[in-house]
């Protein structure tokens, strides 16, 4: 209450200024006339009476002023007072504004942006309704939850300690609502007790139940996500009810799930929702094979009262009974309980490292920019020495002149941190409405909330504070009588000082991350190029999902060679063929290769693991895939026909010892098949741009019939867009070869972005940073350039009265600046080069010997010292000798 | 006048809750209460009494309200609050101990005579 008062008090008293002042000066009058009226009383005329008391009074002005401060309403008003001045002072100098401005909403944004991103991964609780009670039951002995059908139903309903446990599991399947073309979407199956036990509402319908499943296919009912029920059933209130197709299997919309809810894991989001009793007839498992572990999350929640370690002990003592019952089946059936958004510890372990460790990196960007800006804010100080000392002389306390140099500090914090929120908000919806991958329900929800706002006032006030702070010993100690005598002369300092260590460690860092990034930029612009092994530009790919599509079993290889027959018609098409997968596809195996003459096949005698692709005949001229050697498979390369394969010049060499005596020889797979080589193709890339040469080994698909299906299909000599003519073509032929066959159309170069994203975003990620690290380089230079040619405008100035040329003087203005620059540049470029050869791990013929990048970061370094100099360097050469000896 | 004491730090707002403890007054007619009950031993400039007012306002320790003074004038009467009155006794006691203590320490010692 006090407070309150006291607050509304200084309120008052802010915006009741003239009355106060009214009545201040009405006491003080009837004081003085109080007076004049002894005075008078004593004999004096009215006139001789009242300026008599007025005299005795003193100075009116003065006393209002203190007892102004006295009520307490100074602070404001003088507050005020310095923000106007601030303003004004700061508006005189734009270049220092946007420097200050820019370094501290980069820094801010930064932080924002990494705070955002750990408060929605690790900080905001899950959207249910009692979160904190919910965990995750991973396995003792791995980051992992996963479990078999019959285990969920023992651990459910044999614990004491959970109201609920529920498993789900994510699948992939082919959804087909009866108009247009069928799609491959991605759902969860998820216990009936899920929805209830986690105590959501439905948005829309209602949702399934335990008292809906009794046993396999039970309870064919969806309840669709409110991200998909918007985007792809356009809000229709009328999908309730509705009946659709998954995987060709009849299924009920019961209703959509509520707005901000997209299942428990964080970064997955599916379609919709689907009973976990729906596995078997969408996928290959069943219900009652304790060995096969394939339902891969459980989650619990905790009853109010029992704690952690009382679950954990109760769950291991089912597991042991368990592995009691079923000692074949069951061999881990220890538990911890964890925190179910990340999948336990999985992803929570890295993640929350990853982010410990991303803010630990922003807040020392923070720091440094604060130091620069405190070197900035010195400069400003040196500067304005002069007039600080005049202040002092004047009677102005230290306090008042410190607090306005603080204000400035504040204002531009306060510019710093609201420019670097508004972009960070910009960034963080970007990122939260990116879907970094096509065919993956991946999706990071980061939007800031309020712990964000508040954080990043924090920071930005905090850090207005630090740099506002570095300039008070230099007022504390004006002596103003040494300053208006000696002026802004400098003392020659040579000695090497920490703020110059710093900011050379600054320059080297930016240096580093310059240089990396332009060696990574080149490396991805050359990726583009390179030796893929296959054709990227005139090709499309065909994905099929046959067994979404109910064909199964010996109605596989029939319907394949149908759809090669379809796709060699489709007009535009100069070759088509099909593989089980393609490099940088989904899917696809690989096989260990042993000698012809192996004793054993122990993985130890193994000579390598082969990318494994089974390919039907002309394959290699659909896929543009040369063939050195030997001959393609035919048709005649069947079950009865004796094994064959084509194998890649790297293979040969490994396997044969060179690619020229390769064809006709044997080698073994590990179930000890025998198979001789027939065809020799050229080496390529099979799932990194990076990769060191990798084995690969293509086997005719009538010898090892496989459902997945990619087809393969070259456009005639590729003008334009006759690669997505062909697209719309296969389409068509696709939907007239069967109708609810979930089909996806991609260009050959699709596949190879999911490739690109490691690289892309190390790239990306290198240039923000050498971007930030680049501006605080730059403020760094500016504030100790400035700082050395305010501190030596006396001596420059003499130095010019006795006929230095401009560049001996821009020599000695800016030769300590343009040192640490060169000093800590070439160190980075040095540690830059070292640093390639990491890159080159992550991004394709990353080599910083290039020389192009080599100039690159050179004239960057050029570039920034310029800028950063530019204003000093100024203020240098437009030193007047005159001017300044007169001042003096 | 020059035979005039300064005043030592603090010791203002200590006289002016002295001089209303016997009743509201007006700036003025509290100055003229402190030379009254101090025999004019005390310099106090007079535009000085002010800020010291306003400040024991703000604390709490004296309430202010326009009125009309024995010279049919405009003025404005301060009174002391419950607070301003406890104070004033408690800094009576504080400045009776320390005034005795400093007054044992100065006086002749048996020693020195």
């Amino acid at each position: 209450m006090r407070v309150f008062d006291a607050l509304r008090f200084r309120m008052a008293t802010l915006f009741n200024r003239s009355r106060l002042r009214d009545e201040m000066e009405q006491e003080l009058r009837s004081h003085i006339a109080h007076r004049a009226d002894d005075l008078e009383r004593q004999g004096m005329s009215r006139a001789e009476a009242e300026r008599r008391a007025r005299i005795e009074f003193g100075g009116r002005e003065k006393y209002k002023e203190q007892m102004h401060a006295a009520q307490g309403g100074h602070f404001m008003e003088t507050l005020w007072q310095d923000v106007r001045v601030s303003v004004r002072t700061l508006r005189k100098s734009p270049g220092f504004l946007t420097a200050a401005v820019l370094t501290l909403a980069l820094a801010i944004a930064a932080n924002a942006v990494v705070f955002s991103v750990l408060n929605a991964f690790l900080l905001r609780p899950l959207n249910v309704t009692h979160p904190n009670s919910l965990y995750q039951l991973q396995h003792a002995n791995e980051a992992s939850s996963y479990q078999s059908y019959p285990d969920y139903i023992d651990l459910r309903d044999r614990n004491r300690s959970f109201d609920s446990v529920m498993a789900f599991t994510a699948d992939e399947v082919g959804l087909d609502t009866g108009e247009g073309d069928p799609s491959e979407v991605w759902i969860e199956e998820a216990s009936g007790n899920y929805f209830d036990a986690l105590g959501l509402e439905p948005f829309l319908g209602h949702f399934y139940h335990t008292s809906d499943e009794h046993g396999a296919d039970s309870a064919p009912y969806i309840v669709l996500s409110y991200d998909y029920w918007h985007t792809h059933f356009h809000d229709d209130r009328g999908v309730v009810g509705r009946a659709v197709r998954l995987n060709r299997h009849p299924f009920t919309i019961l209703g959509v799930a509520p707005k901000d809810f997209n299942g428990t894991l964080l970064f997955f989001n599916p379609a919709m929702f689907v009973p976990l009793v729906e596995h078997p007839v969408l996928g290959a498992n069943d219900l009652t094979t304790r060995g096969d572990h394939w339902v891969f999350d459980v989650i619990g929640t905790l009853k109010p009262g029992v704690s952690e370690a009382q679950a954990v002990a109760d769950l291991n003592g089912i597991g042991n009974s368990l592995m009691k019952a079923y000692p074949k089946d069951e061999k881990h059936m220890a538990f911890t309980l964890t925190r179910p958004g990340l999948y336990g510890d999985y992803l929570g372990r890295p993640v929350k490292a990853f982010m410990a460790g991303l803010m630990l990196l922003t807040l020392l960007i923070l720091l440094a920019a604060c130091a620069n800006l405190g070197g900035l804010f010195a400069a400003r100080a040196a500067e304005r020495s002069k007039e600080v000392a005049l202040r002092l002389a004047l009677g102005s306390t230290r306090v008042r002149i410190l607090r306005s140099l603080l204000t400035e500090a504040m204002l531009i914090s306060l510019a710093g941190g609201a420019v670097g929120l508004a972009g960070s908000v910009a960034l963080l919806r970007a990122l939260t409405a990116w879907r970094p991958f096509v065919s993956w329900p991946i999706h990071l929800a980061v939007n800031p909330d309020a712990n964000v706002y508040l954080v990043a006032l924090l920071l930005a006030l905090g850090s207005g504070l630090l740099f506002g702070a570095v300039p008070v010993r230099q007022v504390l100690h004006t002596n103003p009588y040494e300053v208006v005598k000696a002026g802004s002369g400098g003392s020659g300092r040579r000695r090497v000082t920490a703020r110059e260590i710093l900011l050379a460690a600054q320059i080297a860092i930016c240096a580093v991350l310059v240089t990396a990034s332009l060696v990574a930029v080149r490396g991805l612009v050359q990726s583009r190029r390179a030796a893929f092994g296959f054709d990227i530009d005139h090709t499309m790919l065909a994905e099929v999902d046959l067994s979404m599509a109910g064909y199964t079993g010996d109605r596989v290889a029939p319907m394949q060679k149908r759809l090669i027959k379809a796709m060699q018609s489709v007009p535009g098409a100069e070759a088509a063929a099909l593989a089980d997968a393609v490099p940088f596809g989904m899917g696809g195996g690989d096989a260990m290769i042993f000698p012809e003459n192996a004793a054993d096949l122990l993985p130890a005698h193994s000579i390598g693991s082969a990318y494994l692709f089974h390919v039907s005949p002309g394959y290699f001229r659909a896929a543009g895939t040369r063939l050195v050697g030997g001959r393609d498979f035919s048709w005649q390369d069947d079950k009865d026909a004796p094994l064959v394969a084509v194998v890649n010049g790297e293979f040969a060499r490994r396997v044969f010892g060179s690619t020229a005596n390769a064809i006709g020889r044997h080698f073994k797979l590990k179930d000890g098949t025998r198979i001789e080589v027939t065809g020799l193709a050229e080496d390529g890339k099979y799932s990194e741009l990076a990769e060191e040469p990798q084995l690969a080994l293509f086997i005719p698909i009538l010898q090892a019939p496989n459902a997945s299906t990619t087809l393969v299909v070259r456009a005639k000599d590729g003008t334009g867009n006759a690669a997505e003519l062909l697209g719309a073509a296969m389409r068509s032929t696709l939907r007239g070869v069967d109708a609810a066959m979930p089909v996806v159309i991609e260009t050959r170069a699709n596949p190879l972005e999911v490739a690109m994203f490691g690289p892309r975003m190390a790239t990306v990620s290198l240039g923000v940073l050498g971007l930030m690290g680049g501006l605080l380089s730059i403020t760094g230079i500016f504030g100790m350039a400035a700082y050395s040619v305010s501190r030596r405008l006396k001596e420059l100035g003499i130095r010019m009265a006795l006929g230095a040329q401009r560049r001996e003087v821009l020599a000695a203005a800016l030769g300590r600046p343009v040192k640490v620059l060169a000093a800590g540049s070439t160190a980075g470029v040095v540690l830059g080069i070292l640093a390639g050869k990491v890159l080159a791990y992550i991004v394709y013929q990353a080599n910083a010997h290039d020389p192009l990048v080599l100039t690159g970061v050179v004239l960057a370094m050029a570039l920034l010292g310029l800028v950063a100099t530019w204003i000093p360097a100024q203020r240098a050469l437009s030193v007047n000798p005159l001017v300044l000896l007169r001042e003096e | 006048m020059t035979d005039q004491a300064q005043l030592l730090p603090g010791t203002l707002d200590l006289l002016i809750l002295r001089a209303v403890s016997l009743g509201p007054l007006h700036g003025y007619g509290i100055l003229l209460r402190i030379g009254q009950i101090s025999a004019n031993a005390l310099l106090i400039e007079q535009g000085a009494l002010y800020p010291g007012l306003f400040r024991l306002v703000r604390q709490g320790l004296l309430k202010a309200n326009w009125g009309t003074s024995e010279n049919n004038r405009k003025a404005k009467f301060y009174e002391l609050t419950v607070a301003g009155r406890k104070r004033l006794e408690e800094e009576t006691a504080s400045w009776n101990r320390l005034a005795g203590a400093i007054a044992a320490a100065l006086s002749p010692q048996p020693e020195e005579v």
